[in-house]
């Protein structure tokens, strides 16, 4: 892989020259330890040393609501003319959420491609940034706390520098738009990084074992933990919501005044919701919350495994802070795999 | 991922084709089988589908819903969908009239396997609105009659009057390549022409070597479990009873997550499942 050196005095520069390759969006502070990814107009107002945002970058990809056709009696269903060919840069994303991404390009792609997602993803570039871990991250034990592919540049901090790597043609175009603020990497800078990856190691406090856990799942499937944290849990959907590989969604029409045509929309869904599983006629397969509990955490940790080779968590911690139940997917996989817990 | 994107037509798959509902028949109360031709004479042409799998049927205005086909590949021209009403959707289908434009895509889910299903005998067990995806399999396999050796239909309804298909099935009973057994439960005027009883009652009168025959199954949920332990007993191999199962399959094509069960997709793993399939998965039945 290619890789250079962005000097820090020279990132504002290079962040406001983003522009000529599409809307720049960046993490940005909503208030105190909070937040999100939004459309920069003021360059000062990027935070690139950030835990995590409230919600994933899925919400470029695959937004909480959109129109998937417009329909009328006579011409039936149409796609929106909108502007899913709109250029964004995503700037500033760690390296569990384009892990997160790719999770979601695996389920989206297949026999059945997906363009509503693909377009706007074929029309993004991606920028992603080293990050410190927090108490609540577990990127480490899902193997996502280092990426590869997935992204066009990837921004390291060095202390004074960030090393930058290209992964992709358009990450090259994007360096060499702004040669001049690059530098070449020295042996210095290596030694730095690997240091910086070493240290980085010692700041986990959390691990969510990975080793034989569909195993282990199956074992516990008749477990009694599932009636506890489905006790807890308030079947409020904001997991689902706030996880960068949750992708269930909702497909509605909606009909306009005239009473003939309208929207078919779509939003995100999510399987805690009591009516997810409903059927025509009443039947519903998952009408006990620790049923519904049980079947995420089920197809987060066995079933997508099974379907795509590795869980569907990318150890990002958003669900840990977000519940409003207190429920920790750590804790409930370690108390599932200790040997004490009947 | 291809360089090339679009939600234009055959790039959007979660496009539907119109279709004109060009022929309603009423079977039994609150089921009917809709007639759907597509408008596009290209889609009428090169629409082709196997027996089990299903259709994403919109009403314009209404939604979408996952419906099984009913008939036949081997009949080309028209699709037959039989529908009982018993929700938003199904009701304003009711409510559309004849030669009404609708949307479809499709076809979805694996459908049976009939490629190793021939050269075996074909046990066909159908409880209610179970004999919708059934009967595209049972008119395929009449229709391919001789790449298949026995042909067993067993077929039950609770009175006369809830048989559906009841003509067109009673019509069978004069063939002699095939075994036609239509049960009702009760009979009280004793007018019913065929047997009187529940439906695994019929085994009693069938004799199929398990080795060389596929057991096809689609009935309420009740039904199953008293047919499966027949056919175990039978010993019926568990890969050899072949099962349709209803979820919530929104979009079809294995993305909105809503069919899930254990690590399968109803929509693109299923609907049909083996009776293996079922045990391994968690809340299947």
């Amino acid at each position: 892989m290619q890789i250079v050196k962005l000097p820090k005095e020279n990132l504002d520069e290079f962040m406001g020259s983003l522009s000529k390759f599409g809307e720049i969006h960046a993490p940005i502070k909503k208030d105190e330890n909070t937040y999100l990814f939004s459309k920069i107009e003021d360059l000062s107002k990027i935070e690139l040393n950030y835990n995590r945002t409230i919600l994933p970058p899925k919400k470029y990809f695959l937004p909480p609501t959109e129109t998937m056709f417009r329909f009328s009696p006579e011409k039936g269903y149409e796609p929106p003319e909108d502007n899913l060919n709109k250029k964004y840069v995503l700037l500033g994303l760690h390296s569990c959420d384009i892990h997160g991404l790719k999770i979601l390009d695996l389920v989206f792609s297949g026999t059945y491609v997906d363009n509503y997602y693909f377009t706007r993803r074929k029309n993004t570039s991606i920028i992603g940034v080293s990050c410190i871990p927090d108490d609540m991250c577990f990127c480490r034990s899902m193997e996502t706390d280092f990426v590869e592919d997935g992204f066009d540049l990837f921004l390291s901090d060095i202390d004074d520098s960030y090393l930058v790597r290209i992964a992709t043609s358009l990450g090259d175009d994007i360096m060499r738009a702004n040669q001049s603020l690059f530098k070449e990497v020295d042996k210095e800078d290596i030694a730095e990084y690997k240091r910086k990856s070493n240290e980085r190691k010692n700041y986990f406090k959390i691990d969510l074992e990975l080793y034989n856990l569909p195993e282990i799942m199956d074992l516990e499937y008749e477990s009694r933990i599932w009636e506890e944290i489905g006790e807890k849990c308030l079947s409020c959907g904001t997991c689902s919501m706030v996880c960068p590989t949750c992708y269930c969604y909702d497909v509605f029409d909606e009909l306009n005044l005239d009473g003939k045509t309208g929207e078919r929309r779509r939003r995100w869904d999510s399987c805690l919701f009591k009516d997810y599983a409903l059927v025509a006629g009443g039947l519903n397969f998952r009408s006990e919350r620790s049923a519904r509990v049980k079947n995420r955490y089920f197809h987060k940790q066995r079933g997508f495994v099974a379907q795509y080779g590795r869980p569907s968590c990318v150890g990002c911690g958003r669900c840990i802070q977000s519940c409003p139940a207190k429920i920790d997917i750590v804790e409930v996989m370690t108390k599932i795999r200790s040997a004490s817990y009947e | 991922m291809s360089n090339h994107s679009s939600t234009r037509g055959a790039d959007n798959i979660y496009q539907p084709s119109l279709a004109r509902i060009v022929r309603i028949l009423p079977q039994i109360e609150d089921h009917r089988l809709f007639q759907l031709r597509f408008e596009d004479p290209e889609t009428r042409r090169s629409f082709t589908y196997r027996p089990g799998q299903f259709v994403e049927l919109s009403i314009i205005g209404t939604g979408e819903a996952p419906i099984s086909i009913s008939s036949s590949p081997t009949r080309p021209g028209v699709i037959e969908l039989c529908v009982r009403k018993i929700g938003r959707m199904t009701e304003a289908l009711f409510r559309l009239p004849l030669n009404s434009l609708v949307g479809l895509r499709g076809p979805y889910g694996n459908g049976f396997p009939v490629a190793e299903m021939e050269k075996n005998n074909l046990l066909i067990i159908a409880g209610g609105l179970g004999m919708a995806p059934l009967r595209s399999l049972l008119w395929y396999a009449l229709d391919n009659r001789s790449k298949f050796k026995e042909i067993i239909l067993m077929f039950g309804a609770k009175i006369s009057e809830e048989m559906l298909f009841k003509y067109e099935l009673l019509s069978l009973l004069d063939r002699t390549d095939m075994k036609c057994l239509l049960t009702v439960d009760k009979d009280e005027e004793g007018i019913w022409p065929a047997q009187v009883g529940v439906v695994t009652k019929l085994f009693d009168v069938v004799e199929v070597d398990p080795e060389i025959t596929y057991a096809t199954v689609c009935g309420p949920p009740i039904m199953y479990k008293f047919v499966l332990r027949k056919l175990l007993e039978r010993n019926f191999s568990k890969d050899r009873i072949l099962m349709s199962l209803e979820r919530r399959m929104k979009c079809g094509v294995g993305k909105c997550g809503h069919c899930s069960i254990g690590y399968k997709y109803t929509c693109i793993d299923g609907p049909i499942f083996t009776y293996w399939d079922a045990i391994n998965l968690p809340e299947m039945i």
